[in-house]
């Protein structure tokens, strides 16, 4: 892909999310945080990408061991992001009639 | 032009599926009926993302697949669960500020550490040229993600460790920091600059090391009143470092959700400086809080206010048609969020409307508030935002406000040299009585200023632990 697609993509991405944000209840602000939160660790693409490279000489090394140890952080992010999530979603809950 | 590793187009459909899972994962935050389906969306958007990765980039040596490297990989993934799991089940809903400062100054480093490691091994990520250097659009955009990242992640960290205490609340301020600030952000965007003409690695690095110090310096001097606003900006911040790794990867999903967590990340920041009337620029420079201290101690002539009592105030509440609770901060730190809905479940009872009322920079983030009283079984409809419940006040015999302060100073109104003068505040002053739950009166709100609504002679004063005080009217409505 060159580089005015990915662009375009950018763009219309920021406007889908200044529309969708907005719409999210200011109740459920906290949960939208830590949703945000897990959703951006997608960065783990990166990070497996960097980690299942076969690297040349030393640097190479460094790019695998920098890679694997973005995987554990990015996985915290995901894992703990989503669970935290659920759990306070769980909380909301409407009035028993 | 130069287009990177031949894109599959299977992978590439593969991750589109998921930036649009992630999309309908904060669609689903739009109502609270919703929002448990837009979670399971973002997770499948996640397990798309990355099993499309392992599946498309799975470790090789010499034409088979590297097993080592494969279980290596695991075990990383296998550890950040671990982690993020426990972690995600023991976290008191008290500590979420901390949690999601943590949270993304992780998110800041994981971009920093993707970034040196594309910088380190280019061809991995398909990123250099003919003749092994790395494309100029790459750097550039390798650039602004380590620098974006490493100001999240050092950024977060003060966060946090203000948040969580480890650091006092008090602005610091350093002689001269803007000029400081501007020229250290000059400098990085320089040497980016620089970077797209020579790859040598000391351009990369002092990048990298000068954004890590522009993230310290720039938190430090804001105080805790704002740190809703810095907890949204770090959002916005990890969004754009994900973005800018979407960039230098050519990667749909990173750069989806990079624009989607950035927006939302702003828009929240947005949210908070307007719920607190102050310019985003000025909540940035910093310093607020540090000065009002000083005001407040020279007009402290002595008021008459009055003193209530657990009794009085449980049979005024039991007299009421409608009570409206204003909980702030306060009272989360008390922990009385329980005995508070056991108070208005009595009431209920006995055939007074409860409702609460919540001002958007109650509580230490976005939302903090709604989650808190969500966790002690406050249904959510009985739960209203500054401007839905505002004009109800003056048809309101109680109300009940714990743990705020700022957020009902009706100096906001008309006092044009106070502080937090244009901020939009609850009008408890309107109620027929209130009753005002504090610990002292010596004690200042946030912003350092008195507040009037303690001496009106609809108030009532009660002094004690906000817990302590719920229930000791729990008990009192019970004889």
């Amino acid at each position: 892909m060159d580089f005015l697609s990915i662009l375009s993509i950018f763009v219309m991405a920021c406007f889908v999310g200044y529309y969708v944000v907005w719409s999210v209840t200011p109740a459920l602000h906290t949960p939208l945080m830590a949703v945000t939160n897990a959703i951006s660790s997608v960065i783990i693409v990166g990070a497996l990408i960097a980690s299942a490279a076969v690297g040349i000489g030393g640097s190479g090394a460094a790019s695998k061991w920098l890679g694997l140890l973005a995987v554990v952080f990015a996985s915290i992010n995901i894992f703990g992001g989503f669970a935290v999530t659920a759990r306070m979603l769980a909380m909301y809950k409407k009035k028993v009639r | 032009m130069h287009e990177g590793l031949p894109v599959n187009p299977w992978a590439a459909l593969a991750y589109l599926i998921a930036g649009i899972c992630f999309i309908l994962a904060l669609r689903g935050l739009s109502s609270p009926v919703s929002s448990q389906r837009g979670n399971r969306f973002g997770m499948a958007g996640m397990t798309i993302a990355v099993v499309t990765t392992l599946v498309t980039h799975y470790p090789m040596v010499a034409g088979a697949i590297d097993t080592t490297t494969a279980i290596e990989i695991l075990i990383a993934i296998g550890i950040g669960a671990a982690i993020g799991i426990l972690t995600a089940r023991r976290i008191a809903m008290t500590d979420m500020p901390q949690l999601v400062a943590a949270f993304h100054s992780l998110v800041g480093l994981a971009a920093v550490l993707v970034a040196c490691s594309a910088f380190l091994n280019p061809a991995a990520f398909g990123i250099v040229d003919a003749a092994g250097h790395i494309l100029t659009v790459s750097r550039i955009e390798m650039g602004l993600g380590v620098a974006i990242g490493a100001i999240t992640f050092s950024g977060s960290v003060i966060a946090f460790l203000k948040l969580n205490g480890n650091m006092g609340g008090k602005p610091i301020m350093l002689p001269g920091r803007h000029v400081l600030n501007l020229a250290v952000l000059a400098g990085i965007l320089a040497l980016i600059a620089y970077f797209t003409q020579d790859q040598s690695g000391w351009v990369f690095w002092t990048v990298t090391g000068l954004s890590f110090s522009i993230g310290f310096l720039l938190i430090i001097p804001i105080g805790g009143a704002d740190m809703p606003v810095v907890v949204s900006m770090l959002n916005s911040y990890s969004g754009w470092a994900a973005a800018a790794m979407g960039f230098t990867l050519h990667n749909t999903a990173m750069i989806i959700t990079g624009a989607l967590v950035g927006s939302s990340g702003a828009i929240l920041s947005y949210i908070m400086c307007r719920a607190m009337n102050r310019s985003f620029i000025s909540v940035i420079a910093g310093g607020f809080g540090a000065v009002a201290d000083t005001s407040g101690g020279e007009a402290k002539e002595q008021r008459p206010w009055k003193r209530g009592s657990a009794e009085d105030a449980a049979f005024l509440m039991q007299q009421a048609n409608q009570v409206i609770i204003v909980p702030g901060y306060g009272m989360a730190v008390a922990q009385a969020q329980h005995a508070l809905r056991e108070m208005g479940d009595i009431l209920k009872k006995e055939g007074v409307s409860v409702k609460y009322a919540i001002h958007p920079v109650a509580g230490r983030m976005p939302g903090h508030m709604n989650v808190l009283l969500a966790e002690a079984n406050v249904p959510y409809d009985e739960v209203f935002e500054l401007e839905d419940i505002n004009g109800e006040f003056a048809q309101t015999d109680v109300a009940f406000v714990i743990g705020a302060n700022d957020v009902t100073n009706p100096a906001a109104k008309t006092d044009k040299s106070s502080p937090i003068y244009g901020m939009p505040v609850l009008d408890v002053e309107k109620a027929k009585t209130v009753l005002f739950v504090k610990r002292s009166m010596g004690g200042v709100g946030y912003a350092g200023v008195d507040n009037d609504v303690f001496y009106m002679d609809n108030t009532m004063m009660l002094l004690a632990d906000a817990k302590k005080m719920v229930e000791e009217i729990v008990k009192a409505m019970a004889h």
